[in-house]
């Protein structure tokens, strides 16, 4: 199909910047590689996402938290190709392991090759439960249109039946496949989107805010059916949302996003329990708690940053109360912690050795 | 079903309220036929057959105006619309039956191939936003906004004037006799494409900018983004995803105008002197013939009803959400 790449069956690979990334013992199935998108053509774009690196592990559970406009759903548009201008991939690698072990770069496939490969790989849960069905069909229709474009030979009874299967997977009725869209639900609508982004089964499903448009019962209940079939169908996940009290509970592991670049990744619930980057912490701190003590709900001062006007040095440095001289002018990159934890990374030069003269401060050190 | 009840009571509703303005309007102008004869005939007609006048056209009874509307619906549904002066005796039913065929079939059959054509490109205009395609769209611009006379005398100059390749006026050579025959059909479209092609032109830059917008709007809708993240062939997105909703818009003007194909091709008909309705209605309103206005206004009014009427139906067929009810 494609080249296949040797130079990381070690399961470590360095960046250009030479920074070490991932170092995970699993097989990754899915790996972004410095991928930069800038919005905007001519002289002065704007850089949306600089040189993001994440990898997702076969089976995991990947978490991808930020404020908005930090770059989060550009990441999962742009990993798949489906960026439509004025958006524009600048550089970068995503590299897909194939069921038989085959790798492939998505951005070098070709038109043909990559239209194979979506939905057999690497399926999409939309934000919009409202709007991610075409509103003239039946559902039946969706179900089957993408079944039978990857499927050639399938008979559509064949295909049919397939898709009521896949109705009966997310707990909708089948009957409910002569419904059109807008006879259903919210919640329904989003299940039939998990139930249709399950017809191929994909190693990888990404779910962008899959359940912002819903209401937090059915939020739950999309989420853990989800996690279900997950571990009966063995996908890989990313699960893109703002609501780091969801991916502490759902995630294996979760990499924060600030202005278009990664300043973290660790393991869910030592983000949650020790968070190394300032503003990790202070994302948590302006949720509450699902359990244990209540806590003062403290937020994060000021506003994202322009992406169009980005200043030199670390991007969260006028927001964070522990900004030194060197935040505003170097830009720091993703690199082990003080602490020098096993499979930990973070983007702060508070973590820097030789930079900070102290001790880390007391929010970062727990 | 009952959504489909509801919509023919109310064009039924909306067809006696139009055939009731029809009635009343001309017994409220002020004169009568008679007088009008009288006047355009200047001194022709002897005034002593004024009366005489008078019983052949059924005003010298004193009927009430209520006892009139009667025998008129009597009459209208009997397919009778009176006899027409210009014409006379000829009944008004028989003319406009001659001329609107000719007009349904030219500008039908124009508005039609306008509509499929534009849609079309205005399909593969939109699906390829922001590519060279967008250079095509002031050319589309300046067909929308050339006035029609100008466009319909521009090609009579250039194709049957300078280059003869065909004829300046006229609905079929008159040297035959109408009849389904070949010959006679491939005259009828010898004589048809100028004002064809004239009423093609000046419609079709309308559909291609309404569909490319439409197209533009869709396009970045959510539901054809997963259509690509499925896989779809790209034929199958543009189509079945982006066109099939983009269209819908036009579906309703489409059928809109096709109310208006009876009576909105006044100035084609004029330019070519093509013997359809519009140019009838011209005649009629020139010449003071109130009893062919009227049968003239009757079928526009319907026309336009009979259109909405399927764009009503068209529309529940094409888009689910409007169907209230179901199963």
């Amino acid at each position: 199909m494609s080249q296949t790449d040797t130079s990381t069956q070690d399961g470590t690979t360095t960046t250009e910047a030479g920074t070490p990334v991932a170092p995970e013992s699993s097989d990754p199935v899915l790996e972004i590689r410095n991928l930069s998108v800038d919005y905007g053509f001519g002289d002065d774009p704007t850089h949306v996402l600089r040189e993001v690196s994440l990898t997702l592990n076969r089976g995991e559970v990947l978490g991808l938290a930020g404020e908005s406009g930090c770059g989060k759903s550009t990441l999962a548009y742009a990993a798949t190709r489906l960026l439509s201008p004025p958006g524009l991939i600048t550089g970068g690698e995503v590299w897909l392991t194939g069921r038989d072990g085959q790798r492939a770069d998505l951005l070098s496939l070709s038109d043909a090759e990559l239209r194979a490969a979506r939905w057999r790989d690497i399926a999409i849960v939309f934000q919009g439960a409202m709007s991610s069905l075409n509103p003239v069909f039946r559902v039946e229709r969706q179900l089957i249109d993408g079944i039978l474009a990857h499927r050639p030979g399938m008979r559509r009874a064949e295909a049919r039946e397939r898709a009521a299967e896949l109705l009966r997977l997310v707990g909708i009725s089948a009957d409910r496949l002569r419904s059109y869209p807008h006879q259903l639900s919210g919640g329904m609508r989003q299940r039939v989107m998990i139930a249709m982004a399950l017809a191929l089964e994909p190693q990888v499903l990404i779910m962008d805010e899959p359940t912002t448009a819903l209401d937090v019962v059915m939020q739950r209940q999309i989420l853990e059916q989800v996690m279900e079939l997950r571990e009966r169908l063995g996908f890989s996940v990313v699960l893109i949302t703002h609501d780091v009290s969801l991916l502490v509970e759902v995630a294996d592991r979760i990499a924060v996003m600030y202005a278009g670049e990664i300043v973290e990744t660790a393991v869910a619930r030592d983000v949650y329990a020790k968070p190394r980057h300032p503003y990790s912490a202070g994302l948590l701190g302006s949720f509450p708690p699902l359990h244990g003590p209540r806590r003062e709900l403290t937020g994060i001062p000021g506003a994202p940053p322009d992406l169009s006007k980005r200043p030199p040095g670390c991007p969260f440095a006028p927001r964070c109360a522990h900004a030194m001289d060197v935040c505003r002018t170097e830009l720091p990159v993703l690199g082990r912690t003080a602490q020098s934890e096993e499979g930990r990374l973070v983007a702060c030069h508070l973590h820097t050795s030789g930079l900070v003269n102290g001790e880390l401060p007391d929010l970062l050190a727990r | 079903m009952r959504f489909l009840l509801r919509r023919v009571a109310f064009y039924a509703l909306t067809a006696w309220a139009a055939i009731t303005i029809n009635f009343f309007i001309p017994r409220m102008l002020p004169g009568d036929p008679v007088t009008a004869l009288l006047g355009r005939m200047q001194g022709r007609i002897d005034s002593r057959a004024e009366h005489s006048l008078r019983v052949l056209f059924g005003l010298d009874q004193d009927t009430s105006l209520w006892q009139q509307y009667v025998d008129y619906w009597g009459l209208l549904l009997r397919g009778d619309l009176g006899l027409s002066f210009t014409h006379f005796p000829t009944p008004v039913a028989d003319i406009v039956s001659q001329s609107l065929p000719w007009t349904v079939g030219l500008v039908g059959v124009a508005t039609v191939i306008a509509f499929v054509i534009g849609s079309l490109i205005g399909t593969f205009l939109g699906w390829r936003r922001g590519t060279w395609a967008d250079g095509l769209l002031p050319v589309a611009t300046f067909f929308q906004a050339v006035p029609y006379f100008w466009l319909g005398l521009i090609t009579i100059a250039v194709f049957s004037v300078n280059l003869g390749w065909f004829p300046s006026s006229g609905s079929y050579d008159r040297g035959m006799v109408p009849a389904f025959t070949g010959e006679f059909i491939g005259s009828v479209i010898y004589y048809g494409f100028l004002p064809a092609l004239t009423v093609v032109l000046s419609s079709v830059a309308g559909w291609v900018l309404g569909m490319r917008n439409m197209m533009v709007t869709v396009s970045s809708e959510d539901y054809v983004t997963v259509a690509h993240a499925k896989g779809l062939p790209e034929r199958q997105v543009m189509f079945g995803y982006a066109a099939r909703n983009a269209v819908l818009p036009q579906v309703s003007s489409f059928a809109l105008s096709l109310g208006f194909v009876v009576g909105g091709t006044l100035i084609m008909e004029m330019v070519f002197s093509y013997q359809g309705i519009g140019y009838t209605l011209y005649q009629a309103v020139s010449t003071h013939d109130y009893p062919l206005m009227q049968g003239c206004f009757l079928v526009i009014t319907l026309s336009v009803l009979v259109a909405n009427m399927v764009a009503d139906l068209a529309y529940a067929l094409l888009d689910p959400r409007t169907r209230t009810e179901d199963r």
